[in-house]
């Protein structure tokens, strides 16, 4: 167990509320007037100062104060959410994850952001000292708009000021004491406790916050200087700031002086506890943010996958104790291993279960893609996503993320029509990119499909041509030229852009679905757009599998693949010599042997079985010797120098210790497409 | 394994083994375990250098048969033979491999002195091959270069796809 690193806490939670800020931003794109987006912006931007400050990002809390004092006008109504600004504070957002992240920044790249910004605001709603001047009159300036302060010159002034602290801010670290003590450090100052919330001892709960204070102050310093005292904890306080004029003040002189020693060490004491207070308190304390903490726990992925690699081990280790069980007479050593046999079952559920995340978690990251595909590519797009509650293994989702990247902007860059040109062929000229997601037995099924123009047919034609993947004048099936597409080294794009078009993009995408045991289709009716289909298993770990043998080696075969077993009769067995088809239910099959594939020397069993598996709408029937059962397979990769052996995707470790090689029923499928399978070279 | 840091002092502690009646020898820190017999499961369509793998501690690793890359005649499995676990960097992965011996000796100390090049002409083997030959009391000790092997798949002949079975040159 490696010690927390506070820092990598605070990226991770930086980077979370940074999403929120993104989301919430795109959103208000769409709707500028939503005030419970605009405060929900707000309102992590503040967290996210308040928190950098505390973790000694200082640079990120100084420059997120900036665009927080800018957002608060927009909270406040004074300026609109324009497109304009909304971009700009995405800017800005992109500076605060690079601060956030620690990469170097050049304070320059900041400064000319929140100028922008500043440009921004002021275009979309006056200029600055104007609103905070006419806000003035009322006596009350509204708290958080800092910076410019319209008070020029330096001559004393006496401020009176009253503040509550929330009920638990004792519970987030915020001390009152050295907020009392800033106060002080501006000036003169007079401090009173307002104990009228203060309930009975037998009510009180002393990790709360009863106390209120009565500040008199009389500093040179702007109002600005009083409201930065705050600045963290103005979100959820009592605050007012009036200008004393003339004598009132004396009255509240003599009752400050005697007070204000007892405050003092009043929160002290209180300011004490908060530090020990532990989870449990924290909880019980009935705030929404730490009710949403209790319900989730935050464990590194690390963690996650070492367990996992318990699981695998206790699964194989269980499988043997299956066995040995299987071939002894104790009736209570079956029992237990039975047992343990649904245990290590629920226990790989649950395991799984917990890998599990929804979809729209890696479906949100497009959302800013899309955004800044419309600003590079002059289009109008529009995303669309459908099934986000679809849930897949952790590690599938991030390595899901670059190949839809790309299918993305594909579809973006050259899919999707100019407005003018889809007006002109008579669709709505915003282009849609749907992208959707949804579970088919033990595989989720993610497409991304555009309303574009569909593949262009001749020049994927002239282009495999040109790159020599194609004879010219050959013919070949409309499904075979789509596939061309995804050859290494192909590429349609007329010219390059920095979008996409570099030449490296669908062959990778392919490859990378194939690393996550997928597949992936292209269709394309001509101008009618195009759609992509990845198919995903639903996780790496492990799978239920088909424990079969042909000849001495035993193979895996992924249940989820399999349709049935049935046995090849004699009849069949000698009809289909030559042709290595048979009918079933009227539905011509092809077979595989895998004795020839893979060149088995033992002598075949009597009665050879047929297993019929499918991918993708192809089915296929393999031959074997036998099928010895069903399998909880724990699945190994298999070192670089297997790695060009196609048939098979994989190892495991069998109960006798034994290794079973898992097939890959993609790999064969296609294989049997073409009809004439050529055997494999021989294994010894 | 390179030239510079296989002799670090001057002297390097090797493993020896027996292939075919060739005495070979491989650093000793590359070696992590030297196994009796293991379940071998055949890989069809793998290349016959790495036909096999075998279940090493719960992981499954390659056996590779460095007879293949030098032509050397494979022999029936014998109480003498062993797999020896290397674990050695392929492709930027360190990967634990096993190597088929016909009969492991002794660890022991080559000095860099008694060790010669591979001779350009007159060798059976490819050069790239053999790290060095050296010299011990009348025998020769070949020290193969494992990533040269490996990076080749072992073929023993440039350019050549091997058939199903290596034909013995000799």
């Amino acid at each position: 167990m490696t010690p927390i690193d506070p820092v990598e806490i605070f990226r991770v939670e930086a980077q979370e509320l940074l999403e929120q800020i993104e989301q919430g931003l795109l959103d208000l794109s769409h709707t500028p007037g939503d005030k419970e987006l605009v405060a929900a912006v707000f309102r992590a931007l503040h967290t996210l100062k308040g928190s950098g400050a505390m973790f000694g990002f200082d640079a990120l809390a100084g420059f997120t104060h900036h665009c927080e004092t800018a957002f608060d006008r927009v909270r406040k109504g004074e300026v609109q959410a324009t497109p304009d600004l909304v971009a700009a504070v995405l800017n800005a957002m992109d500076h605060m994850r690079s601060l956030a992240e620690g990469r170097p920044c050049d304070a320059h790249v900041g400064e000319a952001l929140l100028a922008e910004l500043e440009r921004v605001v002021a275009a979309a709603g006056g200029s600055q000292t104007s609103s905070v001047r006419a806000n003035d009159p009322a006596g009350a300036v509204p708290v958080g708009v800092g910076g410019a302060d319209t008070d020029a010159a330096p001559r004393l002034k006496t401020w009176h000021v009253v503040f509550t602290l929330a009920e638990d801010v004792l519970v987030n670290g915020t001390r009152p004491l050295p907020m009392l003590d800033e106060l002080r450090a501006l000036g003169d100052c007079h401090i009173r406790a307002l104990t009228d919330a203060v309930p009975p001892i037998e009510a009180l709960t002393p990790t709360n916050c009863h106390l209120g204070w009565d500040v008199l102050l009389t500093t040179d310093r702007p109002l600005s200087a009083i409201e930065d005292v705050f600045m963290f904890v103005v979100d959820d306080m009592a605050l007012e700031i009036t200008e004393v004029k003339g004598d009132d003040a004396v009255d509240v002189q003599a009752p400050a002086e005697t007070v204000s020693p007892l405050v003092a060490s009043a929160t002290q004491a209180a300011a004490q506890v908060a530090p020990d207070l532990d989870i449990a308190a924290a909880a019980a304390n009935g705030d929404a943010k730490t009710a949403r903490a209790d319900a989730s726990v935050r464990v590194p992925a690390q963690r996650l996958d070492e367990l996992m690699d318990r699981v695998g081990e206790l699964v194989i280790a269980q499988s043997r104790l299956k066995q040995i069980a299987a071939a002894s007479q104790d009736m209570n050593l079956r029992s237990v291993a039975e047992e343990i046999e649904h245990l290590a079952s629920e226990l790989r559920d649950s395991m799984m279960s917990v890998r599990m995340v929804p979809v729209a978690q890696l479906f949100s990251r497009f959302r800013r893609l899309i955004h800044d595909l419309c600003r590079d590519t002059g289009k109008e797009i529009e995303l669309i996503t459908e099934g986000e509650t679809t849930e897949l293994d952790k590690t599938v989702i991030e390595r899901l993320a670059d190949p839809l990247i790309h299918l993305i902007r594909n579809s973006a860059d050259h899919g999707l029509e100019t407005p003018e040109e889809r007006l002109a062929a008579g669709k709505p000229a915003a282009g849609r990119i749907i992208l959707a997601a949804r579970q088919a037995g033990a595989e989720v099924v993610i497409t991304v499909k555009d309303d574009g123009r569909g593949v262009n047919r001749d020049r994927v034609r002239a282009k495999a041509e040109e790159n020599g993947l194609l004879a010219p004048g050959a013919v070949i099936s409309d499904p075979e030229l789509l596939q061309m597409i995804f050859q290494p080294g192909f590429s349609t794009a007329a010219k390059i852009t920095s979008l996409s078009g570099r030449g490296v993009g669908m062959d990778v995408v392919k490859r990378t679905i194939e690393g996550l045991r997928g597949s992936l289709e292209l269709t394309s009716p001509a101008g009618e757009g195009s759609e992509v289909a990845l198919r995903i298993p639903l996780t790496l770990a492990i799978i239920d599998g088909l424990l079969v043998r042909v000849g001495t080696g035993r193979y895996v075969i992924p249940l989820s693949a399999v349709e049935e077993c049935l046995e090849l009769t004699a009849e069949q067995d000698v009809r289909s010599t030559g042709r290595s088809v048979l009918t079933l239910r009227d539905q011509l099959v092809p077979f595989l042997r895998l004795r020839s594939m893979f060149n088995t020397k033992a002598p075949p069993d009597v009665y050879q079985k047929i297993v019929v598996v499918s991918t993708g709408g192809e089915r296929v029937g393999l031959v074997v010797d036998q099928i010895l059962g069903d399998h909880q397979t724990v699945i190994k990769p298999l070192s670089v120098f297997h790695a060009e052996v196609g048939a098979f995707s994989g190892a495991t470790i069998l109960g006798d210790g034994g290794v079973a090689l898992i097939l890959d029923v993609g790999h064969l499928t296609s294989e049997a497409a073409q009809h004439s399978p050529a055997p494999l070279r021989a294994a010894s | 394994m390179t030239q510079t840091t296989l002799f670090d002092n001057g002297a390097v502690d090797v493993l020896t083994f027996d292939l075919d009646g060739e005495v070979f020898a491989i650093e000793a820190t590359l070696v992590q375990e030297v196994v009796d017999k293991a379940p071998e499961t055949a890989v069809p369509g793998a290349p016959a250098f790495v036909n096999a793998v075998i279940n090493f501690r719960g992981r499954i690793i390659p056996l590779a048969d460095l007879r293949l890359a030098f032509s050397l005649d494979a022999r029936d499995t014998s109480l003498d033979s062993r797999i020896i676990v290397i674990a050695h960097e392929i492709e930027g992965e360190t990967t634990l491999i096993g190597l088929r011996a016909d009969k492991v000796y002794e660890v022991t100390t080559l000095n860099e002195a008694a060790t010669e090049a591979p001779p350009r002409i007159g060798l059976r083997w490819r050069q790239d091959f053999i790290h060095c030959l050296a010299k011990r009391d009348e025998d020769i000790i070949v020290v193969p270069d494992l990533s040269a092997i490996f990076a080749a798949r072992g073929q023993s002949t440039v350019g050549v796809v091997h058939p199903l079975h290596v034909p013995s040159t000799h």
